[in-house]
């Protein structure tokens, strides 16, 4: 490709960053320039009457770390986000194995109805979980109906779990689904007439290959649940917060913007850094399964 | 190719049922005549629907949504369609520093990033501008349309545009009549994804919009904490409508299993 790029059509020197100069404005003024300020923001420190005072020093941060109640709400997203990428890799991957098996137009088919939610949004989502979970919603309904007493589902760990693995889902599935088709099926046509076991022909071929794939959606879902906010705002409710819904009510209810800046730069770190420890693994795996 | 067990079938039922349980329910409930969450058993009627339209704050943010969804995926187009034929064509030096900036906003989480618009915008005395949530927007959804404008670049052949130099058309010329038809169903598939992704953003809006540029998923997300009734549902499974009939156009337009899962550059 890059021989191509280049021994044909000799461009000015100059041509490729005109091209990009409109991009390269609006990436600059709207990604670096507000993160810089943000990042400068959780420098500053707050007060009731005056509001943000232009101080720069760390204490934010240290009252972060030091403090018990921000700490649980940073561990709280954490094993939630963990508990929701463990089950997305137990449901998407065998998913996207099924599906990869199914014959051609029941795969297209199917393959639509599991991804296509991605693109409704996530508002309407998170409403029909509130709906089906409510203490008046329609699984206690039915639970009423058979008899049984109600269950409390709504504001609940469990709930945000439930419905981040059900917006989460496809991230995992797409991956794992792109590994698969890369798998040459005759190997293991070859495997298994070479007398080896399903459970052989699972372990040693199709594990090893699929295992980036389910890397690399656990990195996405990872990220993605833990920096969500509209689940854990719908279904957490008030008092069972999370890193978003916490900076959302700093920033618009207790007003103080130096505060939730820096909780937002810490969730903003940890984030780079699980993608980049991923991105690492991945290389890696990559290159000893090449090399 | 070996076919699916029984088990395997039974597991695939049940994730999809799971995967569409909440969002078929919503579509049934949105036809309730009852006043509270509950199936149209007892007598389907549309006066949730009917609702709707009688709250002018929410006619109002769905206006908001369309124009703003609209125009950014329009301006996104109009910035990644030159930054994808430079990234895809030509090797040159910041090449992959600029690659990375581009599509940087996939990896921020868009909860930081609606924070950081909300600080710029105060900071720059902007809070409440239209204008300014549209350019917000763009940033945020130009990373999908660039993908999209990568893949189609390098995926043209060369050789009939080097053809139609070779007989003279000048290079505005083998753009507009070569370069462009070629790349235009990724163009527009990358329009209609980006017009999809603005009119369902929530994380971001919910900081820089105020009460007049309040959009459609941030007056929901608002009045579904402060209570749940039927309209939601409504509300819902129109916009679950306006989605589908945006995801059938695209299909037709790239292929809607090409979008999701996406052809990596």
């Amino acid at each position: 490709m890059s021989e191509r790029a280049s021994s044909n059509l000799k461009p000015k020197r100059s041509l490729p960053y005109l091209l990009t100069a409109p991009a390269t404005l609006l990436f600059v003024t709207m990604v670096l320039v507000p993160l810089l300020l943000t990042a400068l923001l959780a420098l500053n420190s707050y007060d009731d009457s005056v509001g943000i005072k232009s101080t720069y020093d760390l204490h934010n941060y240290l009252a972060i770390f030091g403090d018990d109640y921000y700490l649980r709400i940073f561990w709280r997203t954490f094993w939630i986000a963990g508990l929701t990428t463990l089950i997305c890799i137990v449901v998407g991957a065998p998913e996207a194995y099924v599906l990869s098996r199914m014959g051609r137009k029941w795969r297209a088919f199917f393959l639509i109805v599991i991804l296509a939610p991605l693109l409704v949004s996530v508002v309407v989502r998170a409403f029909g979980w509130s709906m089906l979970l409510s203490a008046d919603g329609l699984i206690n309904h039915a639970l009423q109906a058979l008899g049984m007493a109600p269950v409390k589902m709504l504001y609940t760990s469990g709930a945000i779990v439930v419905a981040l693995v059900h917006v989460m889902l496809p991230f995992m599935v797409i991956p794992v689904w792109t590994a698969l088709q890369r798998l040459d099926p005759t190997v293991e046509h070859a495997a298994l007439s070479l007398n080896a076991s399903q459970a052989t022909v699972l372990r040693r071929i199709l594990l090893p290959q699929v295992a980036p794939g389910v890397l690399s959606g656990s990195l996405i879902v990872f990220g993605l649940s833990a920096s969500a906010f509209a689940i854990p705002g719908l279904l957490g409710g008030r008092r069972l917060k999370m890193v978003a819904t916490t900076v959302y009510d700093e920033f618009l209810g207790s007003l103080n913007w130096p505060l939730g800046a820096s909780i937002a730069i810490v969730l903003l770190v940890a984030n780079l850094i699980i993608m980049m420890t991923y991105n690492r693994i991945l290389e890696r795996r990559y290159s000893k399964t090449l090399g | 190719m070996r076919r699916n067990g029984p088990i395997a079938l039974l597991f695939h039922t049940l994730v999809v049922s799971f995967v569409l349980a909440p969002l078929v329910l919503v579509c049934l409930v949105a036809f309730t005549a009852q006043d509270t969450l509950s199936l149209p058993f007892a007598g389907a009627s549309l006066r949730w629907f009917k609702a709707v339209f009688d709250h002018p704050d929410f006619l109002q943010s769905f206006y908001n949504s369309l124009q703003l969804a609209l125009l950014s995926a329009t301006l996104s187009v109009c910035i990644a369609l030159p930054a994808g034929l430079a990234l895809g064509r030509y090797r040159f030096p910041g090449r992959d520093a600029l690659n990375g900036l581009f599509l940087s906003p996939l990896i921020i989480p868009s909860l930081v990033l609606g924070v950081a618009f909300m600080r710029m915008f105060s900071v720059m005395g902007i809070s409440g501008s239209f204008f300014w949530l549209v350019i917000a927007h763009t940033v945020v959804i130009t990373p999908y349309v660039l993908r999209m404008v990568l893949a189609a670049v390098m995926g043209i052949d060369r050789s009939s545009e080097q053809a139609a130099q070779s007989l003279g058309a000048g290079p505005w010329t083998v753009f507009r009549r070569i370069t462009l038809p070629a790349i235009l169903p990724g163009l527009s598939g990358g329009w209609m994804l980006a017009f999809i992704n603005s009119f369902d953003e929530l994380t971001m809006s919910i900081f820089v919009t105020t009460p007049a540029t309040v959009t459609l998923p941030v007056r929901m997300y608002m009045y579904a904490t402060e209570s749940i009734d039927p309209m939601m549902a409504s509300v819902s499974a129109l916009m679950i409508l306006i989605t589908g009939g945006a995801m059938l156009i695209l299909d037709r337009l790239y292929g809607l299993d090409r979008i999701l899962i996406g052809e990596r550059v």
